[in-house]
């Protein structure tokens, strides 16, 4: 049994920013980055598969991104994966969702696992399109905001639950392998244990090209997607008027507004 | 003549709003793009709802009867990449909702078309269309080109236009898609029945967030709630762990408080998916100890601030 999780490295930005010189992204020296919080539920969903399975099976971690990107990979070694592979080069840099699509589903290809799992979306852009752009790649069966999951490796279908609108779920069936994309609160993402940290650092983590993955140079980046960003730009948002002073007269103010607009 | 096709959506036999929002996009663009306007409606028993669509602006509306009555991936993405074929639209677009998130990156994986996903602005420059979504948790907007492509379909964000009104009385046409499926609908669940309240139905709510911490801090806000007169509400963390239960949640995967007028967010920072279910709401109030929350841009008082300050003092205030 092989489980593949793709993961994304999200970026935090800093209350004070500025956009890079071309305009078109913000300048990265303004971002904290941190694994995209969806990923470990993923990654939880695949743990929690192999020990339901006798321990028996292996986890990949797959990422596509620069070099800071390996924090996040080790830091899903620690938890229990086995194995984690990066993608990345300069001619990569710019691919839009399609494109880094298009480099996942040959690393989906070349491990040839049970399942793939990706979160439904990235805390940052929220695209939502990754994980079933690469299930159309492959061709695979999927589903899209997985949030239970009743899968037996080996298996030929799943029982999965979709979480949809206004608190409904639909329950579906469907055929493995397949890329299902994972909810928050399918489960408990796990903490690494110290024991776990040690041993992430000894763990396999390649890193590969788009070249080692038989994709040309037109297939990534800019010319291997069907969008530009074109510009980036600070919106101009709506502020509140804010209630100043001590706790206590914050407090006052707001008693009287709640008073006032509830009609108590 | 171009045209601007809307894939309209529904559930359980039912048109979602959502969709009368997108054609409500759609005539907007109609007159500065020169474009018709077309509704397609995906789905066994979808010309049920030919009806439903028949708003102002609709100039055709087109039937695609695949096997499933209810959303199935494989049959929607090859009943919208048909209508493609067949229509050649400049523009396509549909619902940021969680069945488009199953189908549509599947027509933009074919690398045929422009796409965009979660877009809240579309405009025409030099006769291409230019989409406006946002980036880095809403903190920078991005405008996104889709060089050297004739069709763009992009996935729209609700509550970004108002409701089309009015009747109009298009022609009906349909068009045959099929596709193998490889998963199937088993059943609707509809979320537990609590004997809770319905927070869709209340006035004043009392909402609590991450900045609550901890599951013993709940009863202080639930008592808070009670002595002000507000139902209390929660963001998604809060339903995850259980702490209050999922009837709660406000939010996309929650609940919208339609009837809500007075909206009191503690400790919530105001993520988009929150933001769905409770932007609506004339008076936000919140507090929260991060200036730079979102939740600040639309609420219209703000007090940067420790909830559990502020909670205790407001709690002398209702004795």
């Amino acid at each position: 049994m092989k489980i593949l999780v793709a993961i994304k490295q999200v970026a935090n930005l800093d209350d004070e920013f500025e956009i890079r010189e071309d305009g078109k992204d913000v300048d990265p020296d303004f971002c904290d980055f941190e694994i995209n919080e969806w990923d470990d539920y993923s990654l939880e969903t695949a743990l929690q598969i192999r020990e339901n399975n006798g321990d028996e099976g292996e986890i990949v971690v797959v990422t596509v991104g620069p070099d800071d990107a390996e924090d996040e990979l080790r830091k899903c070694l620690g938890k229990g994966a086995d194995r984690a592979i990066r993608v990345w080069d300069d001619a990569i840099e710019g691919s839009d969702q399609v494109a880094i699509a298009r480099i996942l589903t040959k690393v989906v290809e070349q491990e040839a696992p049970d399942m793939v799992f990706m979160g439904v979306q990235a805390a940052d852009n929220a695209y939502a399109q990754t994980g079933m752009s690469v299930a159309k790649q492959l061709g695979w069966p999927h589903a899209a905001v997985v949030s239970s999951l009743d899968y037996t490796p080996g298996a030929s279908t799943a029982t999965a639950r979709r979480e949809l609108e206004g608190g409904l779920e639909e329950e579906i069936t469907v055929n493995c392998p397949a890329v299902l994309t994972i909810q928050l609160g399918i489960n408990e993402p796990r903490y690494a244990s110290l024991r776990g940290i040690k041993q992430a650092a000894a763990k396999p983590l390649d890193e590969i090209s788009h070249g080692d993955l038989g994709l040309s140079d037109d297939e990534v980046g800019e010319a291997g997607s069907v969008s530009r960003v074109r510009k980036v730009f600070v919106p101009e948002k709506g502020q509140a008027e804010l209630i100043e002073g001590t706790p206590a007269e914050q407090a006052a103010r707001l008693a009287e507004i709640l008073k006032e607009l509830s009609g108590a | 003549m171009s045209e601007i096709l809307v894939i309209a959506e529904h559930r359980g036999g039912e048109l979602r709003p959502v969709s009368l929002e997108l054609i409500a996009a759609a005539n907007e663009l109609k007159a500065s793009s020169g474009s018709t306007v077309a509704v397609a409606l995906i789905g066994a028993e979808a010309a049920a709802l030919t009806g439903a669509v028949s708003v102002e602006g609709v100039d055709e509306i087109v039937t695609v009867a695949v096997s499933n009555t209810n959303f199935q991936p494989e049959e929607w993405a090859a009943a919208a990449t048909a209508l493609i074929e067949a229509r050649s639209p400049s523009l396509v677009i549909m619902p940021h909702s969680v069945d488009s998130w199953g189908f549509a990156p599947a027509l933009g994986a074919t690398g045929n078309y422009g796409f965009a996903t979660d877009v809240f602005g579309i405009a025409q420059d030099g006769g291409e269309w230019v989409a406006t979504r946002a980036m880095y948790k809403e903190k920078v907007h991005a405008e996104i080109d889709f060089p050297g492509k004739s069709t763009v379909v992009l996935t729209v964000r609700g509550g970004t236009w108002k409701p089309q009104e009015g009747s109009s009385s298009p022609a009906v046409s349909s068009l045959d898609a099929s596709a193998t499926a490889n998963s199937q609908h088993v059943t609707f669940v509809e979320p537990p029945a609590t004997g809770d309240v319905d927070i869709t139905q209340a006035e004043f709510m009392l909402s609590i967030g991450r900045g609550i911490a901890e599951e013993d801090n709940v009863e202080q806000f639930a008592e808070l709630a009670e002595a002000v007169g507000a139902t209390l509400g929660c963001s998604r963390p809060i339903a995850d762990s259980g702490w209050l239960p999922k009837s709660r949640q406000v939010g996309q995967s929650g609940q919208i408080v339609g009837a809500c007028k007075l909206y009191l967010a503690l400790g919530i920072s105001g993520s988009v998916q929150h933001q769905a279910g409770m932007k609506h709401v004339e008076n936000i109030i919140c507090v929260n100890t991060d200036p730079e929350a979102s939740i600040f841009s639309i609420a219209r008082y703000g007090i940067v601030g420790d909830i559990f300050d502020i909670a205790e003092e407001l709690a002398t205030h209702f004795e």
